[in-house]
């Protein structure tokens, strides 16, 4: 192909910054990005954390849930501004170590719970969420679907997911 | 291994990856300075663009590119016609950018590109157009009439295609029928809704001419080869690949997107990476859809309740465009007659053209519509007849004895001739009535009455033709280092298993561990012959690829074992890594047999000492590599299915009414499915179930929502309405296997089964159910609780 | 679907906050940005300043008076369902709080916000308008008390100043003995409501109404007190007579237009079965001596 002029592209918009300042996953980062950015994009584009995933972009599909301040959030719905000071913490946090996966991800395994797997994140950070919260957990069919009832998935029709939690509930003794 | 691998609940390989989120979906790739592009989209669903001012947009500060139709050289043309067909007229293909007029509302009319996709939105919005709005014509029926406003100006009366079909003597049957049905049905418009939306990513390198394509496609290949024809790049100059996509359902089968095609083109006419990352917004607007179908259906019956003709006349909206020709209507037109021996049969559709984004298939392609106007026809001409629902399809299924059973004059969607090759649907039907416990549902029913509840049981069959050609390859290659496997096919996945299901064919061939086997796929570079992931065809056409070139390698490896081992070839077996000598202690493991199998000259590791020429194991006579062989434990091989195969199933459900709130609540789902020989039940399982869940949204929720001019009310998930686990209740699904006669892993196609018969059991159900309270017929879905409340209210209830 | 430009502030006193409202007539107040981040993301809301209200002092917390629950800006919708507080004083804000979305979106976004947002199928101003309750607005003229029935004055709409912000939101306390019970129609769990009804009421010696409220939100462009269907109930002995009569006078004031998830002739039918069952229901909580 002919060789052409580079055109010549500017390195960034010209959107007014902010200076944000959290800790995500337990390190502190701090970074100056536009105003308008959402925490999702900041986490996935500005930090590489792209296990967060997004899925519709006005709060309803949950697959950018991540923890803020240890309750489950959707990143789609919080701007990485209003996430300054804030502890997020995201799926890349969760397995146990580099081969050993947590009790709730074990249990996606075994019990076929995800598919394409862009779900999975959000609904990983979802359950583990509603695991980590004092008081006690409803693993009745109904509570697990309730506690499911804020994230889509298009592959499963939930049944495995659901067999998952009750799963998870056992593997982490909170039968 | 002495347990076999194919039919095991075998965890998959991909999932540990996905659940860590180490996944990479198109938007995870990082790729340096990339550049990013929204789209202006039209809001009119027919209008003439008068004049597209995009000065302001250019100035903005961060944009860098702005392309109308005048920007796009070679691009500014209609886009290819996948799958011609003669019965098409004038079939309409979009531009990739409109050029003096739009056809739906969301249809691309210009490209931004710009450093941030925040910012290639402004310069969206800082697009000025003017439009001369035209008249629109929603309503299918009312577009075919005469002066009714024109989708095309090419296409007079809207009309896309026109097909009739014929097997056996319909008119014969008619006129000799003791009983006669004729019902209308109709299913709305749904959309595939893939948690991730599609995405594409594009890198030109100027100095190899090198286009790399990351395209979150279920067609790579294809997509490669025509990306290669458009831009006149030789074929190995271009590589797509579709990375973790995150889910399919056809509609990332249809190529091309206009993004598709400009992404790359901007990315090679500003040297730098660019990427489309489709908004939720956007996959309701500009993603294809499918579904709406008005069928009138007559069936021909004798007083005992055989169906002796069936006579089937329906609309298919086509929506604006045409590209993928009648695949969905010519699959519906012959999936028709269901499980069902029917022997005549006239069926007849007109594809119409609506202003609305393009209709390509989306999971069950036809099929969901075909069942629910048979099935509820069946359970009209039981009602008419006095018979029993059960009953009546029992009298009509085809018999094990009486397979293959041809239909001779319907021609299926691989252009062959319909021949359901295998099945024990008597036995399915009895299986459902026997896990719902349809015998006592009477005395349940009255119960729940008393009680001021209204339950209702639901029933439909179905089938699925599955595995269509032309083909698929394989190929499989022991790892001389590791003894991993790596297999390659062609296609993509969106989630279906691949990775684990192919494992387990080569695992039982080669005996290694499934988790040892690595199966590399949506990548052109990998390998670059064959067709797509659609149809619920991989397992039949790639998983029987794989397993004749497994074959092939087992039988190599055999050979060089043997020869290592000393030993004649039937005295070695695989299993554990490993070629074994038969009842004894010794073996080699396959990494060495491979290694010894590739003559080299460097020993670059231990291992590699063995092979080198001056090892003692190296000796042989003539050149190292003898004339006629290959290096290593490998093979190519393809499968091209002779017909598609058969799966089908029978569904069976309680639902409860309640009259007050005209909610519907599913309280019981069986299914019944059969799709061969299982690969692997646990994948199986997730197939149907994910299938079913769409069912019930296509059967109770979701509908998109098009107004009279056009626009789309319900573009996003908080009003297009899919199922959360809240709203799929549990299902009981069992299997019967019934080899496929077809072909070698006797296996049929699952993808796309579970969806189909969930509106015919609703629907059925809920008739059912509120029967007790006036004849109500509910043949519309999805079934809102506007239409319950409307059919109560039509029997003063 | 990202949001157009705008500026942020983050300030850290009431003052500070309505001085930076008063300042832009197109500011907008951000608590949990649960509704407005997704207006912003579709570009339907295009606000020029976004004013992040959670680190301004004194709007947290949930102070349980005597006879009302006093709940500030920043309290989070998940906090008023498990304060255990709230819940031992009034039942039935946990039993509607399980109606509001989904548990993460119920994490982020405010009870206050909500009241804000005044969508008319909403749970929060239904709540609201039943218990008879109110909200502080706080502007450059100093704060004043709206209640329910006046601040929601349209769909979407209340009667916030623009250069209000509202700092509170106050649910009196159903008089002992009193028996509540609330229910919606949708089409999925967490969705906003095609009907939703809420019933408060005490029952007197003779079983028969003392008091009762209702209201029904989903049914017009704001929730509505049932102001002739309580007229009718109270001192009836609620037969069903009397809730035939109770539906009938409600089943006018169903406004919301047709549209594709529910026509007006279903909204009826569903609003008159949710009458119904909701005074049974808090009838029978009444008589139980268990509010719930």
């Amino acid at each position: 192909m002919k060789r052409t002029i580079k055109p010549s592209i500017p390195e960034r918009s010209e959107d007014p910054l902010i200076e944000v300042s959290l800790t995500v996953n337990g390190e502190a980062v701090t970074r100056k990005v536009s105003m308008r950015m959402l925490l999702s994009d900041f986490l996935r584009h500005e930090l590489g954390l792209t296990g967060t995933h997004v899925g519709c972009e006005h709060g309803v599909c949950g697959c950018c849930t991540v923890h803020i301040d240890g309750k489950a959030g959707r990143s789609c719905l919080t701007l990485a501004a209003q996430a300054n000071g804030a502890d997020i913490r995201t799926i890349e946090s969760v397995a146990t170590s580099e081969t050993v996966l947590h009790p709730i991800q074990q249990a996606f395994k075994e019990c076929h719970a995800l598919q394409c797997g862009f779900c999975t994140p959000g609904m990983v950070m979802n359950i583990l969420s509603r695991f980590e919260e004092p008081g006690p957990l409803d693993l009745s069919d109904e509570g697990i679907r309730d506690m499911l009832s804020g994230n889509l998935c298009r592959c499963t029709g939930y049944i495995n997911i659901i067999a998952a939690v009750r799963r998870a509930g056992e593997l982490t003794g909170r039968t | 291994m002495s347990t076999r691998s194919f039919g095991a609940r075998v965890e998959r390989n991909v999932d540990p990856k996905l659940l860590r989120g180490e996944g990479a979906f198109i938007d995870d790739i990082p790729l340096a300075n990339v550049l990013h592009t929204a789209f202006l989209r039209s809001p009119h669903a027919r209008a003439r663009i008068k004049s597209i001012d995009v000065r302001a947009a250019k100035q903005h500060p961060g944009v860098v590119a702005v392309y109308t139709c005048d920007d796009i050289g070679v691009l500014d043309m209609a886009m290819p016609l996948l799958i011609p067909h003669p019965c098409m007229k004038n079939p309409q293909t979009q531009r990739p950018l409109a050029r003096d007029e739009v056809h739906y509302v969301g249809q691309t009319i210009a490209m931004v590109v710009a450093v941030d996709r925040y910012t290639a939105e402004d310069g969206a919005g800082l697009i000025e157009v003017e439009y001369e709005p035209l008249p629109v014509e929603m309503d299918m029926e009312k577009a075919l009439a005469p002066g009714a406003p024109l989708v095309h100006e090419k296409a007079p009366g809207n009309l896309a295609a026109h097909f009739v079909q014929v097997c056996g003597k319909p008119d014969d049957a008619f006129a000799r029928a003791e009983h006669i049905v004729k019902i209308r049905v109709q299913v709305d418009r749904s959309t595939a809704a893939p948690m991730e939306c599609r995405a594409i990513a594009a890198r030109w390198d100027a100095v190899s001419g090198e286009l790399t394509v990351w395209d979150g496609t279920q067609a790579p290949i294809s997509v490669r080869g025509g990306l290669a024809s458009i831009f006149a790049l030789d074929e190995d100059k271009v590589r797509v690949i579709a990375p973790d996509v995150g889910g399919g359902f056809g509609q990332k089968v249809l190529f091309f997107y206009p993004d598709e095609l400009l992404v790359p083109m901007a990315a090679m006419q500003l040297g730098r990476p660019v990427k489309y990352i489709e908004d939720r917004r956007e996959n309701f607007l500009g993603s294809s859809q499918e579904r709406t179908q008005i069928h009138e259906i007559e069936l021909a019956a004798l007083k005992t309740g055989e169906v002796i003709g069936l006579r089937d006349s329906f609309l298919h909206d086509t929506g604006a465009y045409i590209p993928y020709g009648i695949a969905v209507a010519q699959v519906a037109s012959t999936s028709i007659a269901g499980p069902y021996r029917i022997p005549n049969i006239w069926v007849e559709f007109k594809a119409v053209y609506t202003p609305t984004v393009q209709v390509t298939p989306y999971r069950g392609c036809g099929r969901p519509q075909a069942c629910f106007a048979v099935e509820r026809a069946m359970d009209q001409l039981a009602e008419e007849l006095g018979l029993d629902r059960f009953e009546i399809r029992k009298r009509n299924f085809i018999g094990v004895d009486q397979f293959p059973y041809e239909r001779e004059g319907l021609l299926f969607a691989d252009g062959l001739k319909v021949t359901l090759d295998s099945g024990q649907y008597a036995k399915a039907l009895g299986m459902a009535a026997d896990a719902l416990g349809a015998s006592s549902f009477a005395a349940d029913q009255a119960a729940a009455r008393a009680e001021g509840k209204y339950l209702g049981l639901g029933l439909a069959c179905y089938v699925e033709g599955t595995g269509l050609g032309p083909y698929e390859g394989g190929h499989v290659r022991i790892h001389p280092i590791t003894g991993k496997v790596y297999v390659n096919t062609g296609l993509s996945t969106q989630g279906q298993g691949h990775d684990t299901v192919f494992a387990q064919i080569v695992s039982d061939q080669l005996g290694v561990k499934p988790e040892d086997v690595i199966v590399v796929e949506g990548d052109t570079k990998a390998f670059d012959w064959g067709v797509a992931t659609f149809a619920s065809r991989a397992a039949v056409v790639s998983g029987n690829a794989i397993h004749k070139t497994a074959i092939t390698v087992r039988k190599k490896t055999i050979t060089a074992a043997a020869n290592m081992l000393e030993v004649a070839e039937d005295e070695v077996e695989l299993r554990d890594g490993a070629a074994w000598v038969i009842g004894s202690n010794r073996f080699v493991p396959l990494a060495a047999v491979a290694t010894a199998s590739n003559p080299l000259r460097y020993a670059f590791n231990e291992a590699a000492q063995a092979a080198t020429q001056f090892a003692p194991a190296s000796k042989h006579d003539g050149p190292p590599l003898g004339e006629g062989t290959a290096p290593g434990l490998e093979a190519t091989d393809y499968y091209s299915p002779p017909a598609s195969t058969w799966a089908y199933g029978v569904h069976a459900a309680i639902v409860e009414v309640d009259p007050g709130t005209c909610a519907v609540k599913i309280r019981k789902y069986i299914c019944i499915h059969d799709c061969g020989n299982m690969i692997n039940p646990m994948i199986v399982e997730g197939q149907v179930m994910g299938g079913i869940a769409q069912g019930i949204g296509g059967a109770l929720y979701e509908r998109l929502d098009y107004q009279p001019d056009g626009n789309l009310a319900n573009a996003s998930f908080m009003d297009f309405l899919m199922p959360y686990a809240t709203e799929i209740p549990d299902v009981k699904i069992l299997h019967l296997e019934t080899p496929s006669p077809l072909n070698p892993l006797g296996v049929k196609g699952v993808g796309e089964a579970g969806c189909i018969a969930v509106g015919a059991v609703v629907a059925s159900g809920v008739e059912d159910a509120l029967k007790q309270l006036g004849p109500m017929k509910f043949r519309h879905v999805p079934l809102t609780p506007t239409m319950i409340s409307d059919a109560l209210e039509s029997v003063g209830h | 679907m990202k949001p157009s430009l705008f500026g942020y502030r983050a300030p850290k006193t009431l003052d500070e906050a309505i001085t930076m409202l008063a300042s832009d007539a197109d500011a907008a107040v951000l608590a949990g940005g649960q509704s407005l981040l997704p207006a912003m993301n579709f570009r339907l809301a295009n606000p020029s300043l976004l004013i992040d209200i959670q680190h301004v002092e004194g709007l947290r917390g949930i102070s349980v008076e005597k006879d009302r629950i006093v709940v500030r800006a920043m309290v989070r919708h998940r906090e008023f369902e498990l304060d255990p507080a709230v819940r031992a004083a009034n039942p039935l804000i946990h039993e509607v709080m399980q109606h509001v979305a989904h548990v993460p979106i119920r994490n982020r976004g405010t009870v206050v916000g909500s009241l804000c947002h005044a969508d008319p199928s909403a749970e929060m101003p239904l709540l609201l308008t039943l218990l008879g309750g109110s909200v502080i607005a706080q502007g450059p003229q100093g704060r004043r008390e709206i209640g329910a029935e006046e601040f929601f004055t349209s769909f979407l709409s209340t009667a916030r100043r623009q250069d209000e912000i509202i700092v509170e939101a106050r649910f009196p306390t159903p008089r002992a003995g009193a028996g509540a019970a609330f229910d919606e129609v949708t089409r999925r769990h967490g969705d906003y409501a095609l009907a939703a009804v809420g019933c408060v009421l005490t029952l007197d010696a003779q079983d028969k109404a003392a008091t009762i409220q209702l209201a029904a939100s989903g049914i017009a462009d704001k929730p509505l007190r049932l102001k002739g269907a309580e007229a009718l109930l109270k001192g009836s002995a609620l037969a069903t007579g009397d809730l035939d009569a109770a539906v009938k006078a409600s089943l006018p004031l169903v406004t919301q237009s047709d549209e594709a998830n529910a026509s007006v002739s279903f909204r009826r039918r569903a609003l008159g079965a949710l009458i119904r069952r909701m005074v049974v229901k808090a009838a029978e909580r009444a008589r139980s001596g268990s509010p719930q």
